[in-house]
């Protein structure tokens, strides 16, 4: 091949990789991105059952209870205008207590009820998780 | 007066950065003779920086409450090692680290280089300055380290808790020193475009520099992965963070840069490609900093959110990669043409292998940077997580782990596929038998753990290949470098393949005296004790772990600190041969029983151990390419 051509093919092998590394990217985002969730949200649009997304509010106070196994916990979270049940099955992190902010990772069942596999409560003051912040703004609950 | 004098040197150090661009660009516009002076700015300037750096931690040593980012990020009752490793524990002094190794870099060129022709160096030297500058200007305006406080507080307000840990003293500057030595790698690039060199002469003298820095960050991942894995107590290993993510970027880049490289250096081809891949890793390394620094996102490396530093490093980040961008567009039809090669051959098979680090990069950094895109844009919100990097990546990865098995087996310029064929015959029985065993034995197991313990067998043969029919004794260091590597990588697929093969967890609620069983091993809850560190109370579990005559004693903990008043969980993990017991104590539920997780983890830590032989190869390397040059310099 001459020098011209084989770094014209190369290019070419080097775009249809790039395209190709795209397009699965494209697809891959349309089926995995997981979308974050406010109570209201949540309501308002049809449940995303079965699929791993992110619902972020505040804890509501006095709804914290433990189960009887010791590893279970059922709470609500607001967004200021709706709640959602959440369950959850696991060590709760060190910040996570009630009326504070919360993001859950876990999937809708079809009762409305949220089951996180994990929960990401805010740090302090200074780590507020700019998801829920942006949340807290849009219900105009923000302290 | 240390923390004025601390300003004082970091103007210093800016002004000299500005006067070694300016003579630079002089020099290469006909002023040759300013040429000789700017090697000695660059070592000045890096001292000065220097200097500057080892005041900030002067003033972190002695408590300095007068100093505003003491008071905010420190406290006088912390362990020395921890306001040592604290001045780089917060944004301001984590930006002076980033530039005082900038500034290292420039003066270690400036002191090293003695490949490249007059010219080149000169314009490798300015170009970085030119970055240098930029921080500068970033620190000096709008992030200064410096800055007093008065009145002075009698007390600072501690260090986040998850900061203080061991940890801290070593994984930022190790992946500093890597993201800033990609920055030496950008500035020959730069430097051979503007004067034309781009050849084997600027490959040869830009490999150790990127070898230096893949190595330090492979180190800064491994290390950043075991300690995300001990001391978040989530028992994961890789969560496709972004701030992980921004680690690991710069790390595909410089991956693909490191074999590009050497096919530049060897056979005079990918010479626009490699100048290219120079570019797109110090890219990465900034697009990192940017993301991990700017606040954007959350985590325990997001240390202030002030979207003007933010806008600020965007700026930078704009102009740097925008601008040397530019100049290739300008200057790659200056770069002459590559030797033409057989897609069958040794470079052939890098090319593949740069073609798919490449994608694997693009899928890593549209994932990243979707999320905010979109988020910008929409003001929706979503978050890309685990479940779309394992699906795309994880075949790519795949793919190419095959190649590395099948490329150190080719011969340079031209080979046989049925030469490739009969040498890749043994690691493909391996895999085989290893297909039989994975099925027989793991009905269970997903698809990806499989297919990694297929391949890991099979590589981990493959890649000890290239050694056979070798005199060992002669057989060149960067050789062993190389087989090393390649044997971790099928190391550290092991790991990654058995941990989510064979993980066993168990999650309750106990009493002391209660038996529980993980695994193997049977875990007697012994009971709870209080305990109090320098600047902490805990509570603390005894666990008792038997498996046959083995008798282990674990204490998980679960601290509280005073300042800033902050509770952590702190897990214990006994490391035996065949794996980890990884145990984490909850919280009481008021009525004797205390939550508890236990996972038995087999073979986990080959994960890191895999880790730490890419690196080791990568050392091998560098120190085998540089022993090379000097016997030809004293030739």
């Amino acid at each position: 091949m001459k020098p011209k051509n084989q770094r014209l093919a190369l290019l070419l092998l080097a775009v249809v990789a790039v395209l190709g590394a795209a397009l699965l990217a494209m697809s891959g985002l349309r089926q995995q991105a997981s979308y974050f969730y406010a109570p209201s949200d949540v309501v308002r649009d049809k449940l995303p059952v079965g699929r791993e997304v992110r619902l972020g509010g505040m804890v509501v106070k006095g709804s914290l209870r433990h189960a009887r196994d010791g590893v279970t916990i059922d709470f609500r979270v607001t967004d200021g205008m709706k709640t959602v049940p959440v369950r959850f099955r696991g060590i709760a992190p060190d910040l996570f207590r009630e009326g504070s902010g919360v993001v859950a990772e876990g999937t809708f069942q079809s009762d409305g009820r949220f089951v996180a596999d994990n929960l990401l409560a805010k740090h302090d003051e200074r780590y507020m998780p700019p998801q829920l912040a942006g949340a807290m703004h849009k219900t105009g609950k923000v302290r | 007066m240390i923390a004025e004098a601390g300003l004082a040197a970091l103007w210093l150090a800016a002004a000299l950065a500005l006067l070694q661009l300016g003579l630079g660009a002089l020099a290469l516009r006909g002023h040759a003779a300013l040429g000789p002076a700017v090697r000695p700015v660059a070592v000045v300037q890096g001292a000065l920086v220097a200097l500057a750096f080892a005041l900030l931690i002067l003033v972190f040593l002695r408590s300095d409450m007068s100093v505003a980012l003491v008071v905010e990020n420190s406290h006088s009752a912390k362990p020395w090692l921890y306001k040592f490793a604290g001045t780089w524990g917060n944004h301001e002094g984590s930006m002076l680290m980033w530039v005082t190794i900038l500034g290292l870099g420039g003066a270690a060129v400036a002191l090293l280089e003695r490949r490249l022709d007059q010219r080149t160096a000169i314009a490798t030297l300015a170009a970085q300055a030119a970055i240098g500058l930029g921080f500068y200007a970033f620190l000096l305006f709008a992030s200064n380290p410096f800055a007093r406080i008065s009145p002075a507080p009698a007390d600072g307000h501690g260090l986040n808790p998850l900061l203080q840990d061991p940890g801290l003293a070593f994984h930022p500057p190790t992946l500093y020193l890597g993201y800033v030595g990609l920055s030496i790698a950008f500035s020959y690039a730069v430097g051979a475009l503007i004067t034309g060199q781009v050849g084997p002469t600027l490959a040869r003298a830009m490999r150790p520099w990127v070898l230096g820095a893949w190595i330090l960050l492979t180190l800064g991942i491994t290390a950043g992965s075991y300690w995300a894995y001990y001391e978040l107590g989530w028992g994961g290993w890789w969560f496709w963070d972004p701030v992980e993510n921004a680690s690991l970027m710069p790390w595909l880049a410089a991956t693909a840069l490191l074999h590009s490289v050497t096919v530049l250096a060897t056979r005079a081809a990918l010479r626009a490609w490699t100048v290219m891949l120079a570019v797109v890793a110090f890219s990465m390394s900034m697009i990192g900093t940017f993301l991990v620094r700017s606040g954007i996102l959350t985590s325990v490396h997001a240390f202030a959110v002030d979207p003007r530093r933010g806008s600020f490093i965007l700026v930078l980040l704009a102009i740097y990669i925008g601008g040397a961008l530019a100049l290739f567009a300008l200057r790659a039809s200056s770069v002459r043409e590559g030797a033409p090669f057989e897609p069958v051959s040794r470079e052939g098979a890098l090319v593949i292998n740069n073609l798919l680090f490449s994608a694997i990069l693009g899928i890593v950094l549209t994932g990243t940077l979707y999320p905010l895109a979109v988020e910008t844009m929409t003001g929706e919100k979503l978050s890309v997580g685990a479940p779309y990097f394992d699906a795309t990546a994880g075949p790519l990865a795949l793919a190419l782990v095959v190649v590395m098995a099948a490329g150190p087996l080719l011969r340079w310029r031209r080979d046989e596929l049925k030469a490739l064929a009969v040498r890749l015959a043994i690691p493909a029985a391996v895999a085989i038998v290893a297909i039989a065993v994975v099925f027989l034995l793991l009905p269970v197991a997903g698809v990806l753990p499989r297919l990694g313990l297929i391949f890991a067998a099979g590589i981990a043969i493959a890649s000890v290949a290239p050694l056979a029919g070798r005199n060992l004794r002669r057989t060149p260091l960067h050789i062993w470098g190389m087989v090393i590597a390649h044997f971790g990588i099928a190391v550290s697929l092991a790991g990654m393949a058995s941990e989510s093969a064979f993980t066993r967890e168990t999650l309750v609620a106990a009493r002391p005296g209660e038996t529980l069983a993980v695994g193997p091993w049977s875990v007697r809850f012994v009971g709870v004790e209080p305990v109090a560190g320098p600047n902490w109370t805990a509570i603390r579990a005894k666990l008792e772990a038997r498996r046959g005559d083995t008798l282990l004693t674990l204490a998980p903990e679960a601290r509280m600190f005073n300042a800033p008043p902050t509770e952590t969980t702190e897990s214990a993990i006994a490391t035996r041969p065949t794996g980890q017991l990884y145990t984490v104590l909850g919280k009481s539920d008021g009525d004797g029983r205390w939550q508890l997780r236990l996972w038995w983890k087999p073979m986990v830590t080959l994960i890191w151990a895999g880790g730490a032989l890419v690196a080791i190869g990568g050392a091998l390397a560098l120190l085998g390419r540089l022993r090379r040059e000097r016997r030809r310099e004293a030739m």
